[in-house]
This record gives structure tokens, C-alpha cells and sequence, in this order.
């Protein structure tokens, strides 16, 4: 019998094709088209502590194999997450994590003990809250803060070790490309008790308007993600998952079966699906019967025969 | 995945696809439209000009790779299209004007056979193109090339207007309305990833906060659109 099932800190996945944040909504739109449980895991649009309205101008340009975002966090807050979003995300038969963003210190802490305290309270009256946190220490588009604390090891750790301290929610952080050093960042997340990490957010990048003389995005700077960033992304994972113990999730640019292959053996516990969603309007159900035929076809029973191999 | 049945040049550079399939949608609404397999990456926004029993069909202009890639397509080559998306334009009562610049004309086709009665206003920058395909269904069609066809419209007779085009004609059309008791309506534009509501990247600034073009859009009363918002066409 093949099994795609994976256990990430505890949190059981049917199998490890996870929704990317930013990407798939709270899954609602989605679940217009496809059933949302055949996937393993749904990760939600980045949440701030309060509501936030996003950037002006254009938010996305398409580049040769990828594609540039500027969207800067627009989400309702975790207040209205929790009360409009979470009954139907927790309704699905799969996997629920709220990615987390901030700007200070304090907003990620509250923002985390909130959604905290809100699985707690849904726990005690049998229903399912939150699985997961994704701490998201590098949105790119977001002008003072996410960013500053996705590329120092030390900035970050006081986040993470306050943010630990206020969830026992299984915590997987989320680390950028920018990074200084991606591998020590995660060692460090390991440090400070996170449960996992996952890599990687988009890169820092840029498109310039010739005609108009100025750049595309009103910030200046906006994310690459997409096919371009498969390659950096997957040595990115394969180097962090030989440096730490906890488990890895895998994203960038994961558009197909093989795709998804190569991170497991990269050394990826899980893989997220982001731009690709765009591409693909049914990409989550794609990927996972892919993957089952792939299995069933190369006879491999479980993921673990392959993981980390290399 | 759906079979090209014939894609044709009307003018250069701006062709009428008709794709084979039993396809829903209104007017107003657009399908996100993909050719390929490598470069462009994501699908294309393109309002549904026609709908037929066995067809839906597009009007579109090349302005880059994406609709480089469709013009190249022949009768019995594959495309991938998903929809319908968006809100389309609303049911109304009473006398209405359709208002269309250009590319803009596209949506409105489908507004003028559901609305026969309606009077149709075409303005062209160089070339009129399609126009054959209004005075087969409408009650009346002006068409202007060059110059403003807005400068031709009285609002004051319609009851309610829909509208599609360049920024400067949209917000022409604004201003001769203000003061009126005419409802505008306006399809608008943004560049557009998932086309379904999820990524946020098509959010438009309005008077009542962010709405996303491809979801609660892309047709908005004009009241609520803020035009220094607005990307032209
Ligand atoms: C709801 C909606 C309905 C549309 N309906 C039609 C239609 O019926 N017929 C038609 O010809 N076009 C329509 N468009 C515009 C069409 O989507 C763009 O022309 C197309 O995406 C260009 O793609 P490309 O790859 O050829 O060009 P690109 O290489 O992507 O771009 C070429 C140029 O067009 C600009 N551009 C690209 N997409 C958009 C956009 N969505 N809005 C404004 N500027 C853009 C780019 O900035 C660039 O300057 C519609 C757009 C929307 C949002
Ligand atoms: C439109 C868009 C919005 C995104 N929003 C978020 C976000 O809110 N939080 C976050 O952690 N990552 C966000 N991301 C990053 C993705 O989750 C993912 O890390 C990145 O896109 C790389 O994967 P991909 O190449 O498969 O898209 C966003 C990406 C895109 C394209
Ligand atoms: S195109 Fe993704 S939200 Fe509109």
C-alpha cells in the first residue's frame, strides 16, 4: 500500500503537497473548483496583528519564468481571520496553518498568543482551531519590518524565542532567501525551539518601466517567486536540511511532480505550492494524483525511501 | 484545455478567437485564457466577446507575448481557459447607453444582445474594428475614429450607461455625468495572477476600500471608483 502521509511536529498530512501562503486565499475561492481536502495542508494569506489595506499601484508583473509580487501583506487582520475565516478552513479534512507576519516585535507576539489562545479555546469546546503557525520573518514587500528581521540570525532569534514563548502550537518559521546566512538562520530556529522551518520566501527583486522612467512597483522592490527561483530554492533546502534536525518544508517554484521529487530528495519533510496556482487554476489536485501515480509507477511505498537521499 | 475553431485578424493586430465547448458567462465576465507551456506563465484576463451553443469566442489585441501567443494560434490547436470570472455587468431597467473605446468594445457585445434596445457608442483611436457585429443586433450604433465619442453622448437620455476603455474616455464620461441621474457603469483593468480572488495582486483602491478587480469587479458603479487608481487600458 502506497502512503503519502507525512507527520510534520505532530501535525499528521495525507500527504505533503501544502497550499503556499499568499497564494491560495483562505481556500475558500479554491474550493470552488477543487475539493481543498485531497490536499495535505492549507497555509492562509500572511495575517498581521491589525488589518492591513496592502500597497498601491501594481502588485504583480510577470518576468521570464516567474513572476514579481507586491502585494505588502494585504490581509483583515487575525481578529477577523479567526471570526470569518477559520470555521471554514477548519471544515476541510486537512491540515490549517495561519502564516504570521509583522512589523515590530510586538505584533508578532500578539498576533501569535492570539491565535493561540483562540485554538485553546476551540480545543476545549471540541472543535479544531489552527494545526500550525508559519512565522513569516521575510515578506519582502512590506516597507519597514518583515523583512529586517528575515535577514539577521540575531534579530530574528528574539523574535522566534519571544514568539516561542507565548504558543505551544506546533511552530515551523519561515525563512527568506535574503537572508544573510540561510543555514545558520535555521540552525538557529532550531536553538530557540522552533518545530520546524520553512524555505523560501520570495527574493528580493526589481522591474523597471523604460517608458515611464521609474520602477513597476510603488516600493521600489518587489518578490520574485515562480520556476526562476526552483534551482536557488532547492540547493537553499537541501543545504538547510543537512544542517538541522527539524523538519524542512520545501517551496519555490514547484510546478510538477518532478518537481516535488527532487525537494524530497533535497531533504524536504513537506513541499509547498505557490505561483503555481496561478498557472494551474486545479494545480493542488493535479500534483497530488501525480504524485500517487508517480509512487504507484516507480514502486515507492512511502516518501521516506527517497527523503534526503542526497 | 478547449480546440481553437478558427482565430482571424479583423484589423492587424487584433484577431477574434472562437474556441469550441459548451462555455458559461455573462456580459461583462472574462475567462484567464493561457497558450503554451513555458513563457507567459500565467493566463491572460480576456472578456467573453461571444457565446454560442458550441463556442465562446474572444476579441483581443496583441500587445505582448501572451497575446502573441494566441494570435498564433490555428483552427484545431489547444488553449487552456478557465471561467467565467468576475461580476459582469449588472441587469438594469429602463433606457441604456453602451460605451465602448477600442479594445473596450469587447465586453459590451454580449450587453448589446441581451439589452436589443440599447443605443450603442463606439470610438476608435485609428481603426474601427467589430462594429459590424453591434449594428447586427443593436438598436443603434455611432462610431467615431479619432477624436472623443464621448463628446457625442447626451446622458441625460439613458437611464443607466455601461462602459469600457482608456482611462481619459472613462473618466470623460464621468465628469459629463456628475450631474445627472444616469448610472454609470465601468469595467476596469489590473493585471491579474489567479483571476479567482486569491491572490490579492489585481486590488484596486475604491471609495468603499480594496475590492478585488477579478472578483467584486472588474465592473464597478462609478461612484466608487477612485480614477488616479485606475491603469489605463
Ligand atoms: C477583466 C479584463 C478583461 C480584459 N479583456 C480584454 C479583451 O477582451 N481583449 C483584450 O485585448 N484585452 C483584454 N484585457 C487586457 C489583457 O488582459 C492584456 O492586454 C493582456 O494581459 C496582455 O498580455 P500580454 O502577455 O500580451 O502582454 P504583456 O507582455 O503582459 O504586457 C504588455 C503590456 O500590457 C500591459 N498589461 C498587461 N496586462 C494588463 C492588464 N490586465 N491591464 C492593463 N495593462 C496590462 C503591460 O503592463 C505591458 O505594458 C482585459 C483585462 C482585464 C483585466
Ligand atoms: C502573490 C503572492 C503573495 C504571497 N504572500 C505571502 C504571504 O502573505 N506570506 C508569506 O509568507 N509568503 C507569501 N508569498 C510567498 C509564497 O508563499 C512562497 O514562499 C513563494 O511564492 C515561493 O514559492 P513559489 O515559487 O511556489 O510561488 C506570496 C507569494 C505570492 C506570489
Ligand atoms: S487576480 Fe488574484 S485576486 Fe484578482
Amino acid at each position: 500500500m502506497i502512503s503519502m502521509a507525512c507527520n510534520i511536529a505532530g501535525v499528521p498530512f495525507k500527504n505533503p503537497i501544502i497550499m503556499a501562503s499568499g497564494t491560495f486565499g483562505f481556500g475558500r475561492e479554491y474550493a470552488e473548483f477543487y475539493s481543498p481536502e485531497l490536499l495535505g495542508g492549507i497555509v492562509g494569506k500572511g495575517l498581521t496583528l491589525h488589518p492591513k489595506a496592502g500597497n498601491t499601484g501594481s502588485r504583480i508583473h510577470e518576468t521570464a519564468s516567474g513572476m514579481l509580487n507586491s502585494v505588502g501583506l494585504e490581509n483583515p487582520g487575525v481578529a477577523a481571520f479567526l471570526k470569518d475565516e477559520l470555521d471554514d478552513m477548519t471544515h476541510w479534512n486537512t491540515a490549517v496553518i495561519a502564516n504570521v507576519g509583522g512589523s515590530n516585535l510586538e505584533e508578532y507576539v500578539q498576533a501569535v498568543a492570539m491565535i493561540t489562545e483562540n485554538a485553546q479555546k476551540r480545543r476545549t469546546m471540541n472543535r479544531r482551531g489552527v494545526d500550525m503557525l508559519e512565522l513569516n520573518i521575510s515578506c519582502p514587500n512590506v516597507k519597514q519590518g518583515g523583512m529586517q528581521f528575515g535577514i539577521q540570525t540575531e534579530v530574528a532569534r528574539e523574535v522566534v524565542r519571544q514568539v516561542r514563548n507565548v504558543t505551544a502550537l506546533p511552530l515551523v518559521v519561515k525563512l527568506s532567501p535574503n537572508a544573510e546566512n540561510i543555514t545558520q538562520m535555521a540552525v538557529m530556529c532550531e536553538e530557540e525551539g522552533a518545530d520546524g522551518v520553512s524555505l523560501i520566501n520570495t527574493f528580493s527583486a526589481m522591474k523597471i518601466d523604460i517608458r515611464r522612467r521609474r520602477s513597476v512597483f510603488a516600493n521600489t522592490y518587489a518578490g520574485l517567486s515562480g520556476p526562476a527561483i526552483k534551482p536557488i530554492a532547492l540547493r537553499m533546502v537541501h543545504q538547510v536540511a543537512q544542517a538541522v534536525s527539524i523538519p524542512v518544508i520545501g517551496m519555490g517554484g514547484i510546478s510538477s511532480v518532478e518537481d516535488i521529487i527532487e525537494f524530497t530528495m533535497a531533504g524536504a519533510a513537506a513541499i509547498q505550492v505557490g505561483t503555481y496556482n496561478f498557472v494551474h487554476l486545479h494545480a493542488g489536485a493535479e500534483l497530488v494524483h501525480g504524485l500517487e501515480q508517480w509512487m504507484q509507477r516507480e514502486k515507492v511505498q512511502s516518501l521516506d525511501e527517497i527523503r534526503g537521499i542526497l | 484545455m478547449a480546440n481553437v475553431i478558427s482565430n482571424v485578424a479583423l484589423v492587424p493586430g487584433i484577431y477574434v478567437m472562437k474556441i469550441e465547448g459548451k462555455f458559461k458567462g455573462n456580459m461583462g465576465q472574462f475567462y484567464m485564457l493561457r497558450s503554451g507551456t513555458g513563457y507567459p506563465l500565467l493566463p491572460r484576463p480576456i472578456s467573453i466577446y461571444d457565446i454560442g451553443e458550441e463556442s465562446i469566442s474572444f476579441l483581443y489585441r496583441v500587445v505582448g507575448e501572451g497575446t502573441n501567443l494566441f494570435s498564433q494560434l490555428q483552427p484545431g490547436q489547444e488553449i487552456q481557459l478557465e471561467g467565467p470570472f468576475g461580476n459582469g455587468f449588472p441587469q438594469v431597467e429602463g433606457s441604456l447607453a453602451l460605451i465602448g473605446g477600442g479594445m473596450g468594445t469587447a465586453p459590451l457585445l454580449l450587453a448589446a444582445k441581451y439589452y436589443p434596445h440599447a443605443h450603442v457608442y463606439l470610438g476608435f483611436a485609428q481603426q474601427a474594428f467589430g462594429v459590424e457585429a453591434f449594428e447586427a443586433v443593436a438598436a443603434s450604433v455611432q462610431v467615431k475614429v479619432g477624436g472623443s465619442i464621448v463628446e457625442q453622448i447626451d446622458p441625460t437620455l439613458y437611464a443607466n450607461m455601461f462602459s469600457c476603455g482608456p482611462t481619459p474616455m472613462l473618466q470623460a464620461l464621468a465628469i459629463k455625468t456628475v450631474d445627472t441621474s444616469s448610472r454609470l457603469y465601468i469595467s476596469t483593468e489590473r493585471h491579474m495572477a489567479c483571476g479567482i480572488g486569491a491572490c490579492l495582486g489585481c486590488t484596486m483602491r475604491t471609495r468603499g476600500g480594496n475590492r478585488r478587480v477579478c472578483k467584486e469587479g472588474p465592473v464597478f458603479p462609478v461612484e466608487e471608483v477612485e480614477f488616479d487608481d485606475l491603469h489605463g487600458v
